[in-house]
């Protein structure tokens, strides 16, 4: 049996051939290093993102989420939701924070549910992966498979949003994260602790429908990197990353930048550095390649 | 009568207490005090980008401002950061007022009809919903063709090398466009929702009529 073992709620972007693939194959790595077990919660459905508010009302939002926690407890009873997603991990947070505050609304959705022949019956506490990573492992448990540090690579940790507000990690400040600088040091990176867009929006949603304005916000996030002197950008949040990398060259073309910086997941770190190849940590994946890490990547590990 | 004269009709002189009544999480609206740290932590407001910014939204709603506030674009300029929530003294939850404003004036047909992220959220709660899952793809090609042939035409062409990109990565699958990842029980998920809209409808109606 795996040390730990959580339900787990992948979202839409994981899925195979979409935008965020690389980093269901990098988590499924560096879990496999450290023996945490993650059950897919058969037929799961979209958290329905916040962008989805113009037609989402409050009940059938909530509704939606609410599916996920009642086939979480038919078949992974008494298991926590573990989510990689930023805004999965909000959105169902959000939803139980709000059934666990109102009779009407809980007694609705339960309504609504048994048009799907669900039910629900226990609050499902709902995890990021990070969380999982910091309080039920912790820094000590992570470093100690650490057998090829990122010696001399220097990280900008951009949390940015939905993984720190409103909710955030546990004792994190919102204004000032430290947490991903300290797993960038744990895989024996050099974080940068006084990155100030660290925190910065990069626009979600509205780097699709008016890009202009995210562009700018990501413009910020990318050029305080280099002004940091970072070789790489890494993010727990899917959206974060695709937007901090895709978008670069059409940014250079509006400012006249130079922006090339590859964009990580924390959990592509962890995995070169627990020693696992470029495939292992999904590098082929990115659309800004991370050289520096795939020659990482290839050396030899002494174990 | 439409449904937007009907409310109008029944608040009149009143559209605190109708925001209150029919906005999720409008009964906080009172609660603010004006002192614009919202409007100073919006990452969009920087950029000029709202008319009205939410302490703005605020005052206007409470000076019974209902047609200035219902047809503005502002709301819809919110991206969703949280900053607003964290930092406002009072807590007033600022981020799910502004989509519920932006929900109800969508609801009421007072929107903003070619508001780009008005658009783009109806597109993808039905993206969504559709199947239970989202297809990228689909999503992406329906807003470049919001506003026709021709320009879809072009916004592709302006994104094509972001896609390509992305399709190299194995990030984006065209074959999506042809089916891809969905849930399985889609009919319970559609008899569910289905179910869920009504249940709020007959809420806030009983509201109205309360």
């Amino acid at each position: 049996m795996a040390k730990h073992e959580y339900a787990f709620y992948p979202g839409c972007s994981s899925q195979k051939g979409a935008s965020a693939s690389n980093y269901l194959a990098s988590v499924e790595s560096m879990c496999k290093t450290l023996d945490v077990k993650l059950t897919e919660i058969p037929d799961w459905n979209c958290c329905g993102a916040s962008i989805g508010y113009a037609e989402a009302g409050e009940l059938p939002r909530h509704v939606l989420n609410a599916r996920n926690f009642a086939l979480s407890e038919q078949h992974l009873p008494g298991q926590e939701i573990v989510a990689t997603c930023a805004a999965c991990w909000l959105g169902a947070r959000e939803t139980r924070e709000r059934l666990t505050h109102s009779d009407t609304l809980m007694s609705d959705t339960r309504e609504a549910l048994k048009e799907a022949g669900l039910t629900i019956n226990e609050m499902p506490n709902i995890r990021h992966m990070v969380e999982v990573l910091i309080e039920d492992l912790g820094f000590e448990e992570m470093a100690k498979h650490v057998v090829r540090p990122l010696e001399g690579v220097k990280i900008a940790g951009y949390v940015g949003c939905q993984t720190n507000r409103p909710f955030g990690v546990a004792g994190e400040s919102f204004e000032n994260p430290v947490y991903l600088d300290k797993m960038v040091e744990m895989v024996g990176a050099e974080s940068i602790p006084e990155y100030e867009q660290k925190v910065t929006c990069c626009g979600g949603a509205l780097a699709f429908s008016e890009p202009e304005k995210a562009q700018a916000q990501i413009k910020d996030i990318v050029e305080s990197a280099y002004d940091h002197g970072a070789e790489m950008i890494v993010t727990p949040c899917p959206l974060c990353q695709a937007n901090v990398e895709i978008y670069q060259g059409q940014i250079n073309k509006r400012y006249g930048t130079k922006f090339d910086i590859p964009v990580m997941y924390y959990s592509q770190l962890m995995v070169v550095a627990y020693g696992g190849s470029a495939k292992d940590a999904a590098l082929n994946g990115q659309v800004i390649k991370a050289r520096r890490l795939e020659e990482i990547a290839a050396k030899q590990v002494k174990r | 009568m439409s449904a937007n004269t009907a409310v109008a009709e029944k608040y009149r002189n009143n559209f605190l207490k109708e925001i209150e009544e029919q906005v999720e999480m409008g009964d906080w609206v009172k609660m603010c005090m004006q002192c614009g740290v919202c409007s100073g932590s919006c990452p969009t407001n920087f950029q000029s980008a709202w008319e009205h910014p939410p302490q703005e939204l605020f005052m206007m709603i409470r000076a019974g401002k209902r047609e200035e506030v219902l047809s503005s674009s502002s709301m819809w300029n919110c991206t969703s950061c949280y900053n607003c929530i964290v930092r406002c003294p009072r807590k007033l939850p600022i981020t799910h007022i502004m989509h519920g404003i932006a929900e109800y004036a969508h609801r009421l047909g007072m929107a903003p009809k070619m508001q780009p992220t008005r658009f783009f959220s109806g597109l993808f709660w039905k993206n969504a919903t559709h199947t239970g899952r989202v297809n990228e793809l689909k999503l992406s090609m329906g807003l470049y063709f919001k506003d026709g042939f021709v320009q879809g035409v072009k916004n592709g062409m302006a994104m094509q090398s972001v896609a390509l990109g992305l399709v190299k990565a194995k990030r984006l699958n065209v074959m999506e466009l042809f089916g891809g990842h969905k849930c399985k029980d889609q009919k319970g998920i559609h008899a569910m929702l289905k179910k869920a809209y009504e249940i709020e409808r007959s809420r806030k109606t009983a509201k109205m009529a309360g």
